[in-house]
């Protein structure tokens, strides 16, 4: 899906946390939103993921104005910082939550559901977690199981929220690439917020550099190492 | 921390040997003095004239009458005051707004303010003479000397005791499941039944459980509400009270011991809660 963000800002009481933005997301592109703390990305993922309501400006999906769409309506896939996983229910209840709490007349049927959360946990590789609890878990397995969770509803996007940022080096790197592969697999349109540049560079298509709540520049891994548009950009990729 | 070879030196924090035995006497002699002597003489006194005449005095109809009423007014004040905890407490930790500082010193109030006081402040709200109360009992729905005041002063004692419980845990907790269960297309309704309550089912059980022990054991407010009326409005407070002033040692005895011992399932079920599920309460917060 495309998305387009028009002139979107958001103020929190008197402070700006973005000054209006704008930003065209290819379909099935896998775009980094890069930035220091503070820099504003994580709250345009959340008006991308209908988590928070901008100020002023739009939002459009495939051409067609989304600003006012619940965040049940988004269908947004969405991964959070710490996986916010449901710590009273097993992985499998995790995964089939978003199926289950479609109405009546869409929700698949219990075998149905079952079949697709055996084929999720297959996707993520960890097809025998199914009964554990999420405590139950190391750290890499709730990111990915997070990930199923939110590829469970079928999500027209997938939002993730410093998808690496509590994990060690190692396992960060495996799961660079199990996100690359399951991005390059569903062909979704996909955004994830991150602090490290050198996590951008290396897994998106697309990188929106941050700052200040403002967009420093956009461009192509390659193209912003070789031409940094800013002195911010240029010391923050060097960094 | 003790060492398995002789330890040369204290730990800063530690007292020497004498120090310590004389506080663990002190305070073993306080709660002794003060806790466990007149907890048993109230089972002593209760049963000076055996247990059958502890009973007989239990099984007549003033004391079965003030159990029923007590019990009746636990039923409804407790559950009302468990839902009021619960929105009280999702509104202030889920929500971001102005005079939320101002709204949790308010949830504290019955705290502080003394139970007398609350009763004869529900007396002036709707008592016969005022506009309200003058109104409801001409429609033939007294509040004050009747169980509606009974039940306004035991919430207004006990309304702090779930939202209390319930705010810290969900502090903690954070917003971050609620949002999840959103973005996976749950209704606001749906997931506060299938995440956030059951995320805080023990602190609310233990925050029902401190209530439940309150609204059972109030006197104060009630007695200034309720009129102590016989048969009627008098509650096992206050009938103990009155029995006790009438020198009725044995019933008075009796029917505190039944209090006592409903307070005492109440801290073992308590006691259990803490050893079972610290990590969810917030009373003990163990890091």
């Amino acid at each position: 899906m495309h998305i387009e963000i028009d002139e979107i800002s958001k103020d929190f009481g008197t402070t700006a946390a973005l000054h209006p933005v704008s930003l065209a997301i290819p379909s099935g592109a896998l775009v980094a939103l890069l930035g220091p703390s503070g820099s504003g990305k994580t709250t345009l993922l959340r008006i991308l993921g209908g988590l928070e309501f901008p100020t002023s400006g739009r939002v459009l999906f495939d051409g067609q104005d989304a600003t006012g769409l619940t965040v049940q309506e988004r269908r947004a896939g969405f991964v959070f910082q710490s996986y916010a996983l449901f710590r009273h229910m097993t992985v499998f209840e995790n995964i089939a939550y978003g199926l289950n709490a479609r109405p009546r007349a869409t929700r698949p049927t219990k075998p149905e559901i079952a079949r697709r959360v055996t084929k999720l946990l297959e996707l993520i590789q960890l097809p025998d977690i199914g009964a554990r609890f999420p405590s139950q878990l190391s750290g890499g397995q709730r990111q990915r199981v997070a990930l199923a969770r939110a590829l469970a509803i079928e999500p027209r996007m997938l939002l993730l929220d410093e998808p690496f940022g509590a994990l060690d080096a190692k396992v960060r790197k495996e799961l660079r690439q199990g996100l690359r592969d399951i991005h390059d697999t569903t062909g979704l349109t996909t955004v994830f917020v991150t602090h490290d540049q050198e996590e951008a560079m290396e897994l998106a298509d697309l990188v929106v550099v941050m700052s200040m709540g403002r967009i420093e520049q956009i461009g192509k891994p390659q193209d912003i190492r070789a031409r940094p548009a800013t002195a911010f950009v240029r010391d923050f990729i060097t960094a | 921390m003790s060492d398995t070879t002789a330890p040369r030196f204290r730990a800063a924090t530690e007292e020497a040997p004498a120090t310590r035995w004389t506080l663990i006497v002190l305070a073993f002699a306080g709660l002794a003095i003060l806790v466990f002597a007149p907890l048993i003489a109230v089972f002593v006194e209760a049963l000076a004239d055996g247990v059958a005449a502890s009973l007989k005095s239990l099984a007549s109809p003033d004391a079965r009458d003030a159990i029923r009423l007590t019990l009746t007014i636990a039923a409804i004040s407790v559950p009302l005051n468990a839902a009021f905890g619960i929105a009280a407490a999702w509104f202030i930790t889920k929500f971001d707004f102005r005079g939320k500082a101002f709204l949790i010193t308010l949830i504290d109030l019955p705290f502080s303010v003394s139970p007398v006081v609350a009763g004869l402040c529900i007396v002036l709200m709707f008592g016969a003479n005022s506009a309200v109360g003058g109104w409801l009992v001409a429609q033939g729905y007294p509040i004050v000397f009747a169980m509606p005041g009974i039940i306004l002063a035991t919430m207004f004692v006990t309304f702090p005791f779930v939202a209390r419980e319930l705010i810290p845990v969900m502090i903690e907790q954070g917003r971050a499941e609620e949002e999840a269960a959103l973005t996976l297309g749950a209704s606001g309704w749906r997931t506060f039944w299938t995440v956030t309550l059951p995320n805080i089912r023990w602190a609310l059980l233990y925050g029902v459980l401190l209530c439940n022990a309150r609204a059972m054991g109030e006197f104060g407010a009630v007695a200034v509400v309720s009129g102590k009326i016989r048969g009627e409005t008098a509650t096992i407070p206050t009938t103990i009270e009155m029995l006790y002033q009438e020198y009725l040692s044995v019933a008075a005895f009796s029917l505190a011991a039944v209090l006592t011992l409903l307070a005492l399932l109440t801290l073992l079920l308590k006691t259990l809660l803490e050893l079972r599920h610290a990590d969810q309460l917030a009373a003990n917060h163990r890091h």
